[in-house]
């Protein structure tokens, strides 16, 4: 057994006697991986007893799982209208020059920091004010 | 003595650099204490020493506030106009208490509607929420009271409590502000949702883009699990989908599907999480409850608010706006008063364009309109919806034809994909919208090739017949749609084409013929 696929089975085990378990193994898998990959899948549809169709159709209609493990650092951006209010269109651009090829720009629909965007999230850190500086450091950093 | 600093650990307040303001104060030998915020975000970090406020601080104003020279003093925060303008009901505890400290939410009331719950028993506790008016904060303002009534009637061993705490509409954050400044209050509510209807399993469905709150809501629920025993309560996290929102799709996330709407009936009272009879309530809706339970509560709450809309609202005050942050009120303000008087207008400085009400599904309201009062039916009756009260501000930079087309986009990327109208309609939408912003559609070269018997040979769509279709779009996405996803997004499509046709086309005339020929 891979260690793969070890890692996969206790994280099923985990979270097998909850009631709906398919959403919180996703998140410790794509948590654990960085993807939700088709080898997961097909393990955790065995798992669970689920076809892997059942297993593919959950997983590809959610943003948050993901097919590959993203190599780059992330900056999410915010593009809701609360941040589209307070100017974010005026520095995406300057994050993506900022950002080449180095780093990945992900919009996100709000963060819940509305009445003071332009806001973005690394990881669990939040950033918020930010204007054409802020955001060039805030990538730079990542 | 030590002197008591009070910072706040709100998302928001530590996104403005509260962490290391709090380190500071700390190593100038304060004892800091980490409370839940105010919510006057343009004041954010906002630093509180015996009941008087500075801010925003920075790391370089830490000296002058200690030696009281501090140019940041904005004087006692109660006595702010900000707040002292406000009714806190809901938010009654905020600024003053340490989240997770079950201590200070005991000494500020915690528990107390809780205790008399179990007292009065399931039939009382729903006639009080009943009485109080309590209408659904998450956007359908549907009663609360009715609703539990009948999960309490619906037959089965085990019901369900879900919170709604999936909080996607862009210019609010009631909710999250709600979850990690007093998280118990949340848990109490849900508590006495389960006295009520019977049901001892809470989840809350709570979005992966709010990582303070679920470490908080996790560390609450281990804190008080035995003071809410036999009820047992487990946070669930989204995986990012914005239909999550809507109850039916969260039912079938939290199941472990793939978050698409159900038709209803069954209503989830009666066959909801599991196929079993569930109370889904929005965090506003359940953090109100305890108030509401305590002695004269419900009646406390009826009396506030006008017509159909009871009580307090946490109203968000976001985008281009001065003073930004949460505002709970009774109903019945006008949007101009909330937007000038209380906001203070833009940031900007510039003059107000548009406000939208409501999240990305809310009309866009000119400022012709800012008389309009704060009402659920009052919302309705001008084609707008409060949604979960976040209110928008734009100012006269802003492309309200961008705005259109962002909501049609948005639907479609958002889509749960099971009707036409809404999965397709939308794409086409933002289409229209492109077509009508550059002057209307000409025949390509296919349809003019004379092979092609069937494509009209005339010279294209003008831009009154592109604004005849997407009005066409609009009627079938709002009749052809199950939820309000695909069924709202015409409002602020369509408000954003009445009130700016100048900002989708150099001719507004046009528009304004288009739009009378086509109603
Ligand atoms: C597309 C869509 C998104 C929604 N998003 C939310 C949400 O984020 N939070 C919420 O409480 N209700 C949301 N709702 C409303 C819920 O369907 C439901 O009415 C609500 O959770 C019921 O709780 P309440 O009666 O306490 O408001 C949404 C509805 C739709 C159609
Ligand atoms: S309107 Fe859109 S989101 Fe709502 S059920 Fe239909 S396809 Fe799904
Ligand atoms: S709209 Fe950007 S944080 Fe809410």
């Amino acid at each position: 057994m891979s260690t793969k696929e070890q890692k996969i089975g206790e994280i099923i085990a985990e979270h097998h006697g909850r009631e709906g378990p398919l959403l919180p193994i996703l998140h410790d898998v794509q948590e654990e991986f960085g993807c939700v990959d088709t080898e997961a899948e097909a393990l955790i549809a065995k798992g669970l007893n689920l076809s892997r169709a059942e297993v593919h159709g959950v997983v590809s209609f959610y943003h948050d799982y993901t097919p590959e493990p993203e190599t780059r650092p992330v900056v999410q951006i915010c593009r809701a209208e609360a941040c589209k209010a307070r100017g974010v269109e005026n520095i995406i651009g300057d994050a993506k020059a900022a950002a080449g090829d180095r780093v990945k720009i992900q919009t996100v629909y709000c963060l819940g920091l509305c009445s003071s965007g332009p806001a973005a999230r690394t990881g669990d850190d939040l950033h918020i004010r930010l204007d054409k500086e802020a955001v060039t450091k805030l990538v730079e950093n990542a | 003595m030590t002197q008591i600093v009070k910072i706040s650990d709100d998302a928001l307040a530590r996104a403005a650099g509260a962490d290391k303001l709090a380190a500071a104060f700390e190593k100038k030998g304060c004892e800091v204490h980490r409370t839940s915020s105010w919510g006057m975000q343009w004041l954010e970090p906002l630093v509180e020493i015996d009941g008087k406020g500075f801010g925003p601080a920075t790391l370089d104003d830490v000296d002058a506030i200690l030696d009281g020279s501090s140019d940041k003093a904005i004087g006692t925060i109660e006595e702010h106009p900000f707040i002292a303008a406000q009714t806190r009901l809901t938010f009654a505890r905020a600024g003053k208490t340490r989240p997770l400290s079950l201590e200070d939410y005991e000494a500020h009331g915690g528990w107390s509607g809780l205790k008399r719950a179990r007292q009065i028993g399931p039939e009382q506790i729903v006639e009080e929420v009943t009485a109080s008016g309590l209408r659904g904060r998450g956007g359908a303002g549907f009663p609360t009271g009715i609703k539990w009534k009948t999960v309490l009637g619906a037959p089965g061993p085990k019901k369900y409590i879900v919170c709604n705490a999936d909080e996607g509409d862009s210019g609010t954050f009631a909710d999250r502000m709600a979850m990690e400044g007093d998280p118990f209050a949340l848990i109490e509510g849900m508590a006495i949702a389960g006295e009520a209807v019977g049901a001892d399993q809470g989840y809350i469905y709570l979005r992966s883009e709010y990582p303070d709150a679920i470490r908080k809501l996790n560390a609450a629920l281990k804190l008080c699990a035995d003071i809410i025993a036999p009820f047992k309560c487990e946070v669930r996290v989204g995986a990012g989908a914005y239909v999550c929102g809507e109850e039916t799709s969260l039912l079938n996330s939290l199941e472990g599907k793939r978050g698409e709407v159900r038709a209803k009936p069954p209503l989830p009272a009666l066959e909801g999480f599991l196929g079993r009879p569930t109370v889904v309530n929005n965090v506003l809706s359940l953090a109100a409850v305890p108030h509401i339970l305590k002695e004269g509560g419900a009646a406390e709450y009826a009396e506030r608010g006008i017509g159909r809309s009871k009580g307090t609202m946490p109203i968000q005050l976001a985008g281009n706006i001065k003073h930004g942050g949460l505002f709970e009120a009774p109903f019945g303000m006008t949007l101009g008063q909330l937007v000038n008087d209380i906001g203070g207008g833009t940031a900007s400085g510039r003059p107000v364009k548009a406000v939208q009400v409501g999240g990305p599904l809310g009309a866009y309201l000119h400022p012709d309109q800012f008389d309009i009062a704060f009402g659920y039916e009052e919302y309705a009756d001008a084609d707008a919806l409060i949604g979960h009260a976040g209110i928008t501000v734009f100012d006269d930079t802003a492309d309200m034809g961008e705005m259109a087309r962002f909501a049609m986009e948005f639907c479609a990327a958002e889509s749960c994909g099971k009707c036409t109208p809404c999965r397709i309609g939308a794409v086409r939408g933002t289409e229209i919208i492109d077509r009508i912003r550059s002057g209307g559609r000409e025949r390509d070269t296919l349809e003019t090739a004379p092979q092609m018997h069937n494509t009209p040979k005339d010279k294209g769509r003008s831009v009154e017949q592109e604004i005849a279709l997407l009005t066409d779009l609009c009627d079938t996405m709002k009749f052809g749609s199950l939820c309000a996803l695909g069924g709202f997004t015409p409002y602020p499509v369509m408000s954003a084409l009445k009130n700016w046709p100048g900002d989708f086309v150099n001719n507004p005339d046009a528009v304004e013929k288009a739009l009378d020929a086509a109603e």
